[in-house]
């Protein structure tokens, strides 16, 4: 059978309800690689295959152990709920979420868009603040209020800057 | 105005229809993703923490000039009923209406912005116009982000930009939206191709009420799906001039085919649709939807002349199942809404 957008043999059949109306179409594998009804593949020798695996493997082995410093939260919980636990992730995670955010955002890697005001530098500042947030909880929780009133004084101090 | 209560039983300046377009665009809408530096994630954040985040945000809010004219409302003292008319206002995420935890909406009182706090994120700033009015939206929304961005500082690496819960936001934390209304390309059968397009151009296509819902009444929500690597006026730019004004064009010129070459077969659509909504005694809010996109297009290719713009605008809010039983002044089953719907339409066309 001949591919209905072009001359080839066809060999993708599809066949489509919409609507109550049945619809065909033959394709050859080029054309219906360009409609989107089949994906590109690339032939890879066994050998190479049983090393993806195997890296794979391993790499999902070390995923498993990763998480965040501040918040705890672990990679899989990430993958699992789809929320990050604080913008200590993106540090944290940066490996697995690079390629992730890669895929979700159309291949872009960074942002080129609005800058805050006064941002240079102010990273570092950030995570410092959420840090020592963290670990406020964390004397209040164990009552330990020398410390937590240390931690509240330098919350403070950044805060008024 | 002064009370919140007052805006129920009327539609905002944002729905009147009016501004570029609107013929085909219905509304413009842009959001931005924000979340204060130091703090975890709305989601991971324990509900002291929570607490602590709205009323820092509140009173942040408070410190600014927006301040005089805002309305701030807690969820968890709103009733369900209200929160439900909120969501159908667009005002809300149907997320924070029904989500749990300290959260709150602030709220201008011609209600074209919105500032949810602890949604997903610890802020979503929205800010609503009539027509496609996306250039003019993004001015608003980044003068108030300007403002608040004064008071308080937001997650930012130089790296991913503003940083976000959900990776899918990060960057420009930018959500720039249309409501489009397309039933000629239905009724020609090409709406499949607006589909196809807009998952080319990696834009979102979803129904009246975002994320998860069916398109109903012929209104497509369309969006952009990626927000980091390209700056918000590119973003923007983009949206307008690849997907919503070619749209607009292909919907106009189906219209023009419908009118001339189909025109009987289009006024029995338009006018059967006054018939069922001016005779009905039960009525879903779905084949209302249904009925009241056929008059809007009536309206709009001059077929009608009797109902206003301003009037159907008002059935398609009132109509919704919280604004109705709020008319109702009280709780209906979905048969009794049937019902009443039907009954309110009937009395303003009538």
């Amino acid at each position: 059978m001949q591919c209905q957008m072009c001359d080839k043999h066809a060999t993708v059949h599809l066949t489509e309800i919409i609507n109550g109306q049945k619809m065909e179409r033959h394709l050859c594998d080029e054309c219906a690689q360009k409609e989107g009804i089949t994906v590109k593949t690339h032939q890879i020798p066994i050998n190479e295959l049983f090393s993806n695996l195997v890296d794979a493997q391993q790499e999902s082995r070390e995923l498993a152990d990763l998480n965040c410093p501040q918040c705890k939260i672990k990679w899989t919980q990430f993958r699992k709920e789809g929320l990050l636990g604080c913008p200590n992730d993106y540090l944290a995670f940066e490996k697995p979420l690079r390629t992730l955010i890669e895929r979700a955002q159309d291949g872009a890697t960074s942002h080129v868009g609005k800058v805050p005001k006064n941002s240079e530098g102010k990273m570092a500042d950030q995570l410092k603040l959420l840090r020592f947030r963290q670990e406020l909880y964390k004397a209040l929780e164990q009552e330990d209020y020398e410390t937590a009133v240390r931690l509240r004084d330098e919350i403070r101090k950044f805060e008024m800057n | 105005m002064t009370n919140i209560s007052d805006i129920y039983d009327h539609t905002a300046d944002w729905m009147d229809g009016s501004g570029p377009m609107s013929d085909i665009v219905v509304s413009s809408r842009i959001r931005l993703a924000r979340n204060i530096a130091g703090f975890v994630f709305f989601s991971h954040a324990d509900p002291d923490q929570q607490k602590e985040l709205l009323e820092h945000i509140r009173s942040k809010v408070m410190e600014t000039e927006l301040q005089e004219s805002l309305w701030y409302i807690t969820m968890d003292e709103t009733p369900d009923l209200e929160r439900l008319m909120l969501a159908e206002r667009h005002l809300i995420s149907r997320r924070l209406a029904e989500g749990s935890g300290p959260r709150a909406v602030a709220l201008s009182h011609d209600e074209s912005l919105a500032l949810m706090i602890n949604e997903e994120d610890h802020i979503r700033v929205q800010v609503l116009s009539s027509g496609q009015q996306l250039e003019e939206t993004y001015e608003n929304i980044n003068r108030v982000d300007n403002i608040l961005e004064n008071k308080m500082e937001f997650s930012f690496s130089p790296k991913y930009g503003y940083l976000t819960a959900c990776p899918t936001n990060v960057g420009t934390g930018i959500r720039v939206s249309v409501m489009l209304h397309l039933p000629a390309l239905k009724m020609t059968g090409q709406i499949d191709k607006v589909f196809r397009s807009a998952k080319e151009m990696h834009l979102a296509i979803r129904g009246l009420y975002g994320e998860g819902t069916e398109p109903i009444g012929d209104f497509y929500q369309l969006s952009n799906q990626t927000t980091l690597g390209k700056s918000e006026e590119q973003l923007i730019n983009e949206l307008i001039t690849q997907a919503v004004e070619p749209m607009v064009e292909y919907e106009r010129r189906a219209r023009e085919k419908l009118l001339k070459e189909r025109t009987v077969a289009l006024d029995d659509k338009i006018f059967r649709a006054i018939g069922v909504l001016t005779n009905a005694r039960l009525i879903s809010s779905e084949e209302a939807s249904y009925m009241l996109s056929m008059i809007r297009l009536g309206i709009h290719l001059d077929r009608i002349h009797d109902i206003t713009l301003k009037t159907l605008n008002e059935l398609f809010l009132l109509t919704q199942p919280g604004h109705l039983q709020n008319i109702c002044q009280k709780e209906l089953e979905p048969h009794e809404r049937d019902e009443a719907r039907a009954q309110f339409i009937r009395q303003h066309l009538n």
